[in-house]
């Protein structure tokens, strides 16, 4: 029985380590602090204020060079989103304009956007958004949480498995956006580049410090410094990038109050069963 | 198989269906009546776990099926269209994805089980053959599998992938050009991927027909590694293992739905929500993490060829461990030596693991290359020897036996009813 315990110790540190090897990422030293989110955990679910806000500052800061292209209109009155009311969608799509057509004339042509539209993006291509840009290509947000991460490294990636944390993308945009920082002393920073303390591809940055307090006016007595700016959109971006998140909790909690109820049964079946028989 | 039925059809239908295909006798004898060592711990559990892994993924690969579309310019949206618009896609791309890597736990699990009691030794070594086959058709599969998305590392791992087959001699070049259907990694790379992808998990299921075929012909193995002798060591498959499997599959199921549910994209790389640009190189190429060790393997020989052939080696000469392994003692339990190499053996593949997502540069290449020659001296010179060196423990006159040693604390009594069952 020993033996048995044993491997089966064994096998357990096998497995967390095998399974967790892919989390590391390209990074280097760059540290990411981690924040409280309220998506995070097996019950998270989004604060519709904060996504509501998180949109806000989307309209009025990113949009103009990010893009959102995979979001559509209808999406921001979804379950589980920042919740509009599907009037107030409506309103917020008509107030974009999109390409149609071609119409019966053969020629395109430009309309307000509907509900069933997706975010037109800000610019017609990749060179187009580069010339606009001094050569940076500004990325969509549609994933942009999900596809940035700092690398956790060992052992860290291991105890993630544990304490479900996932939020290193919202956390990795944060620190971005708050990690702007004079130039540093004895240190060249290209023309058109910005030092940023958190940027994974080298501390220079194309992107000006987008926020500054006070540059987006919340209605709700909400502070409005950089630092709740930065945590509003991250968390957009999150929703963006995950509209289903919520969903996907609520639904896996079911399914694991379920499977450990029915393995608690089997196994108890399998006891009774196997009673008589030495093994 | 069906000879271990003594089914006796007693409805008019199943007298008529079994005199023309006796498929009820068939099943009966496989999976019901099938005489199975008593003594099986829940290592062997991992034989079902695989094959509902391998159900769950082709059940849900379907449906994805209906919903992708394999077109370099609209690949990575239609992934996102299935994860936004589609009623359960995320639910259905997600336990898609992770269930790849839960296949690979479980067949690494199920892999050094046989490793362990020696399960690839006579007469079960067509079995074992199978079995290695199947981890082929698996590691392909997934590869496949992964370029399907289209992020920055489907197409990278898949241009990595791909060119190493150019480090064939003479017709390398060719054959690369022939897998890609071009010039690159590009549109007829991604449509034939896709469609192999379907084509290959059909074939697994065939070659998991014969792999279970091979082992019910044989008997299965079991921890004390000796034949059972008389019918007080078998039980019946059903109800005692089917109930046992069950139970196994369902808290593997709660691993399952952990990562599923709660961390869905942790074993993913966060560079696969990039779409595929093959101008932009990522900063390191890193596969899946199932494939870490013989990509550790493959970066350790400084010789491009060298490598290739040393990382297909790695799995290579699984196929002829039954000829390797001289000892007759079959299960690891009775070999003191064996035991201790064996997890050393373990040891070894999870540090090659760690490496191969580690930059290819010191100290870590160094570390790579002493365990990549420890991994094939366990296979060429351990093994070998072991059989001539170590004095095994003598081993138990039957399983009825091996089970009262293992001294489970049972009454005598309880012994006696059991050997009356």
């Amino acid at each position: 029985m020993s033996t048995m315990i044993k491997m089966v110790r064994s096998f357990a540190a096998v497995a967390a380590i095998a399974i967790a090897t892919p989390a590391l990422s390209a990074g280097g030293e760059v540290h990411i602090d981690r924040q409280q989110w309220s998506f995070a955990g097996p019950f998270g679910v989004f604060d519709r204020a904060q996504l509501q806000r998180g949109f806000k500052v989307y309209q009025e800061v990113c949009q103009a060079c990010h893009g959102l292209r995979q979001v559509a209109f209808r999406n921001l009155a979804d379950n589980g989103g920042p919740s509009f009311s599907e009037d107030a969608a409506k309103q917020i799509a008509s107030d974009y304009t999109v390409v149609d057509g071609p119409n019966d004339d053969g020629e395109m042509y430009d309309r307000p956007a509907i509900l069933a539209d997706r975010f037109p993006s800000p610019f017609p291509n990749e060179q187009a958004a580069r010339a606009a840009n001094g050569g940076a290509y500004p990325p969509d947000f549609s994933l942009l949480a999900k596809a940035r991460a700092a690398e956790r490294g060992f052992p860290w990636f291991v105890f993630d498995i544990f304490t479900q944390y996932q939020e290193t993308g919202p956390d990795y945009i944060y620190s971005l956006l708050t990690g702007y920082e004079e130039d540093p002393e004895g240190i060249e920073v290209p023309a058109g580049q910005y030092y940023n303390h958190s940027f994974l591809a080298g501390k220079f940055i194309s992107m000006a410090p987008p926020l500054y307090d006070d540059a987006v006016e919340y209605t709700d007595g909400t502070l409005m410094t950089v630092d709740q700016y930065a945590k509003d959109v991250s968390a957009f971006m999150m929703w963006a990038a995950e509209p289903h998140l919520e969903e996907r909790k609520k639904i896996g909690f079911r399914v694991m109050v379920f499977l450990i109820f029915f393995a608690a049964l089997l196994y108890f079946t399998k006891k009774k069963l196997w009673r008589n028989v030495e093994h | 198989m069906a000879g271990h039925s003594n089914y006796v059809p007693q409805s008019a239908g199943a007298k008529w269906l079994e005199s023309r295909l006796p498929v009820i006798s068939l099943v009966r004898g496989s999976f019901v009546d099938f005489p199975t060592p008593k003594n099986l711990n829940y290592w062997w559990t991992f034989g079902g776990i695989l094959f509902f892994v391998l159900i769950a993924q082709l059940i849900t690969g379907i449906v994805l099926a209906m919903h992708y579309t394999p077109n370099t310019g609209l690949a990575f949206d239609s992934v996102e269209h299935i994860m936004r618009d589609v009623n359960f896609g995320w639910m259905l791309r997600y336990l898609h994805a992770n269930g790849a890597s839960m296949f690979f736990i479980a067949v690494y699990i199920h892999i050094f089980r046989g490793l362990y009691y020696g399960s690839y030794k006579a007469p079960r070594e067509i079995s074992w053959i199978l079995g290695v086959i199947i981890f082929l058709i698996m590691m392909g599969t997934a590869f496949m599998g992964y370029v399907l998305p289209w992020g920055q590392m489907s197409f990278w791992g898949a241009t990595v992938i791909t060119n190493l087959f150019s480090a064939i001699p003479l017709v390398g070049e060719e054959i690369r050009t022939w897998l890609w259907g071009g010039f690159a990694v590009d549109n007829p790379t991604l449509n034939r991927f896709f469609s192999l992808h379907y084509l290959l998990p059909f074939m697994i299921f065939g070659v998991v027909i014969l792999h279970v075929w091979a082992f019910h012909t044989t008997g299965n193995n079991n921890p004390s590694g000796v034949q059972p002798k008389t019918k007080q060591d078998t039980i019946p498959f059903h109800p005692y293992y089917t109930v046992k499997d069950l139970f196994a599959i369902i808290v593997f199921m709660i691993l399952f739905a952990w990562f599923a549910f709660y961390l869905p994209n942790y074993m993913g790389h966060p560079d696969n929500y990039i779409e595929a640009n093959p101008l932009v190189t990522p900063a390191h190429i890193v596969p899946e993490w199932y494939f870490l060790p013989f990509y550790a393997i493959l970066r350790a020989v400084p010789d491009k060829l060298g490598g290739v052939v040393a990382m297909f080696g790695a799995i290579a000469i699984l196929f002829v461990l039954p000829w390797l392994d001289t000892s007759k003692v079959r299960s690891g339990a009775y070999r003191p030596l064996f035991k201790q190499f064996f997890w050393i053996f373990v040891l070894d593949c999870i540090i090659l693991g760690y490496l191969g997502a580690k930059p290819a540069e010191p100290p870590y290449v160094l570390i790579a290359q002493i365990c990549t020659v420890y991994y094939f001296a366990h296979f060429l010179v351990i093994l070998p020897l072991l059989g001539f060196l170590e004095k095994p423990r003598p081993l138990p006159a039957s399983i009825s036996e091996a089970v009262l040693k293992g001294g489970s604390g049972k009454p005598a009594a309880a012994v006696a009813a059991s050997e009356t069952n």
